[in-house]
């Protein structure tokens, strides 16, 4: 006959133990969040700090600064925040901290506008850059696809400076933004800006492409990688006739 | 948090639950797991062992031939072989031992594996009462270990073996050696629990006023070896685990015919669960209050874990379609950069990678208790990669039949 002695101790013991492990693991998920904020944070104000400084030297400077101001790094790094943000926000950890974040990038990317149009009215250089308002929320159906393509057109010209709104971000400085590009309504979301036109609506690939800015891009590509190309030809052939030479020294 | 997460925290913290109480038990009982026993019998209950078999021309001689070679006095052992009514040339193999005085012969028409066993068991009259799958080999100590085990302890009323598959050949019998060692650990604790809830095939061995007072086996949906045990805690009966007693058994070679097995168990623990769902709760000791539970929890956690991948894996293809369409399907250049950044440090993976370390300290144990000292890291990590995607399919099928009442096969 079985005697069936309960061994409370035991089971307690386990679920001591468990409960643990789960706080625990909870304890470490916040920690690396929170480290993956900090790290959000630190990249933020890095490049703050660099547009501050680069909006100054271009005061300081005046016209003779097109040559001295170089921000072509701002593109990845500003990028590479943003995508991280995005990530963090899908994570949902820290939601009010990721917004304030998000805010501040926001800001970063409105400066960079400004400052980039600054430069392309002084410089008489062509502006690469792009303005898209979106929402994430379930008014705009488009968005998503609108995102894709954008990332695509962004990897495929890496000079291509993608400034990306969310319409429902609650910061004045959007508003304000949003008040002079006459977006008054999420209804007409996704909303390009290409050299100073306004596409409401999704927008193809290959609709973009026909414009001139993308053509312009694309002139740009090619020329890149014809001269790439001739570059390592002409050296495949100085090291043909170095080998050439080589060969008929050793024969003489 | 959604409903579905807060699901995923409950499956994990009962799963871990178990897996914590499971080591706790090992951690109190493993001076007396792998203290050194004398295994000198001085008494020889008579024994007789059930070879029921259809089908088995491949296997049956060896079968019986490792019954034979036990080291055990000839007189008080007695092989039981019943033919249920085999179409092959298994009444040819068994000619062989038609001469052995301790052979016993049957032939019967084909009604099923317990028809079988109860044949058997009306023509025995011996101290002791066990059964053998015809697919399955003794080592030579086997039956003095187990009647150690009877001899020492008077309530122990079953006992069963250490089973460790044979030779595997094939990847889907690789994957069930490593499986068995952790079912190896596992048994071996349930034993010092008291909640062991199958007296499987290979090498079960009973006293015989087990079917004395509780009747011959039952069909029991093709799960007899489980329905008994059961059957044994409802009468508050006795079954321990003898580990140092080793039987080899060869897996279904292919991941199909392992399916059917597995499907045939599953479905059988589901329906003999419900048959016997008075056994839940807090008086049947740690069976009713741990051991089922966790074993319906094991089963509902790995189809809620499926499901929500097989959704989340939807869901990522039906974005990935939709960018694609966005661009024209003009792939872009891959570019890979591992980035820290974006590591899932959930706390559900961490608590998963807890659960991982746990079950390797299983699989370990169980291969130490079964005295192997073959290469585990690969089949492990072939276990863990295939069973993931294997094992969902058996027991999601399970639950499909249970749900319209439909029936599971043998062959």
């Amino acid at each position: 006959m079985n005697n069936y002695n309960y061994d409370w101790k035991k089971y307690l013991t386990a679920l001591l133990i468990t409960a643990f492990i789960f706080v625990t693991s909870i304890a470490i998920s916040n920690h690396f969040s929170n480290q993956k904020l900090e790290t959000l944070r630190l990249i933020g104000d890095s490049i703050s700090i660099d547009i501050l400084s680069s909006d100054t030297q271009f005061d300081l400077l005046e016209a003779s600064s097109c040559e001295a101001v170089d921000n072509s790094t701002f593109s990845k790094e500003l990028n590479a925040l943003g995508e991280r943000l995005s990530f963090a926000e899908k994570q949902r950890s820290n939601t009010e901290e990721v917004q304030l974040l998000k805010k501040q990038y926001t800001l970063l990317l409105i400066k960079d506008y400004i400052l980039m149009k600054k430069i392309s009215t002084r410089c008489e250089v062509e502006p690469i850059f792009v303005l898209y308002f979106y929402s994430n929320l379930d008014d705009c159906s488009d968005c998503t696809r609108q995102g894709h393509v954008l990332t695509f057109l962004r990897e495929k010209y890496p000079q291509l400076r993608v400034y990306s709104f969310d319409y429902h971000l609650e910061l004045p400085a959007l508003s304000t933004l949003l008040s002079i590009s006459g977006i008054t309504t999420a209804d007409i979301l996704p909303v390009l800006i290409i050299d100073d036109e306004q596409y409401k609506g999704f927008m193809e690939l290959n609709d973009l492409e026909t414009l001139p800015l993308f053509k312009e891009l694309e002139a740009q590509r090619i020329a890149e990688e014809e001269a790439e190309a001739e570059e390592e030809a002409n050296a495949n052939s100085s090291d043909a006739s170095d080998t050439n030479e080589n060969n008929s020294n050793e024969i003489e | 948090m959604p409903v579905t997460e807060i699901l995923m925290y409950i499956f994990l913290f009962a799963t871990l639950f178990f897996q914590v109480f499971i080591l706790l038990t090992f951690l109190d009982t493993r001076k007396d797991l792998f203290k050194k026993r004398n295994f000198n019998i001085s008494k020889f209950p008579s024994v007789s062992i059930m070879v029921p078999c259809f089908n088995e021309e491949k296997t049956l001689a060896g079968t019986i031939n490792s019954l034979l070679a036990l080291d055990y006095p000839k007189e008080k052992l007695a092989i039981i072989v019943i033919d249920d009514g085999s179409t092959d040339s298994t009444p040819d193999v068994l000619t062989q031992f038609a001469t052995n005085p301790q052979v016993k012969l049957y032939k019967k028409e084909n009604g099923g594996k317990y028809t079988a066993l109860n044949f058997g068991l009306e023509r025995i009259t011996s101290d002791l009462v066990g059964c053998l799958d015809a697919d399955s080999f003794v080592e030579r100590d086997a039956l003095k270990i187990v009647v150690s085990y009877f001899l020492n302890d008077k309530s122990v009323d079953a006992v069963t073996p250490s089973i460790i598959i044979r030779e595997p050949k094939s990847i889907i019998q690789k994957i069930q050696r490593a499986e068995y060692y952790g079912s190896i650990f596992l048994r071996k604790m349930l034993s010092y629990l008291g909640a062991i809830y199958v007296t499987p095939g290979p090498f079960s061995i009973f006293r015989r006023k087990v079917f004395t007072d509780l009747g011959n086996y039952e069909h029991a949906y093709n799960t007899e070896d489980f329905e008994l045990a059961l059957r044994m805690h409802n009468n508050s009966m006795k079954i321990v685990n003898a580990h140092e007693a080793r039987v080899t058994t060869i897996g279904p070679y292919s991941a199909r015919a392992l399916h059917k097995q597995r499907l045939r168990w599953t479905f059988g623990f589901l329906k003999n669960i419900i048959d016997y769902k008075h056994l839940f709760g807090t008086h049947n000791g740690a069976l009713g209050v741990l051991v089922l539970p966790s074993g319906i929890i094991a089963l509902l956690t790995i189809i809620f874990f499926v499901s929500v991948s097989l959704y989340n894996i939807t869901i990522l293809s039906i974005n990935k379609i939709i960018a694609l369409q966005a661009v024209n399907w003009k792939l872009s250049s891959p570019s890979f950069s591992f980035d820290l950044f974006y590591l899932n440090t959930d706390a559900s993976l961490i608590i998963g990678i807890v659960l991982i370390f746990m079950t390797i300290v299983a699989f370990t144990y169980g291969r130490k208790i079964a005295d192997q000292k073959n290469l585990l890291i690969g089949e492990f990590i072939l276990f863990a990669v295939l069973y993931v995607f294997v094992a969902p399919l058996w027991i999601i099928h399970s639950f499909y039949n249970l749900l319209l009442a439909k029936s599971t096969h043998w062959r």
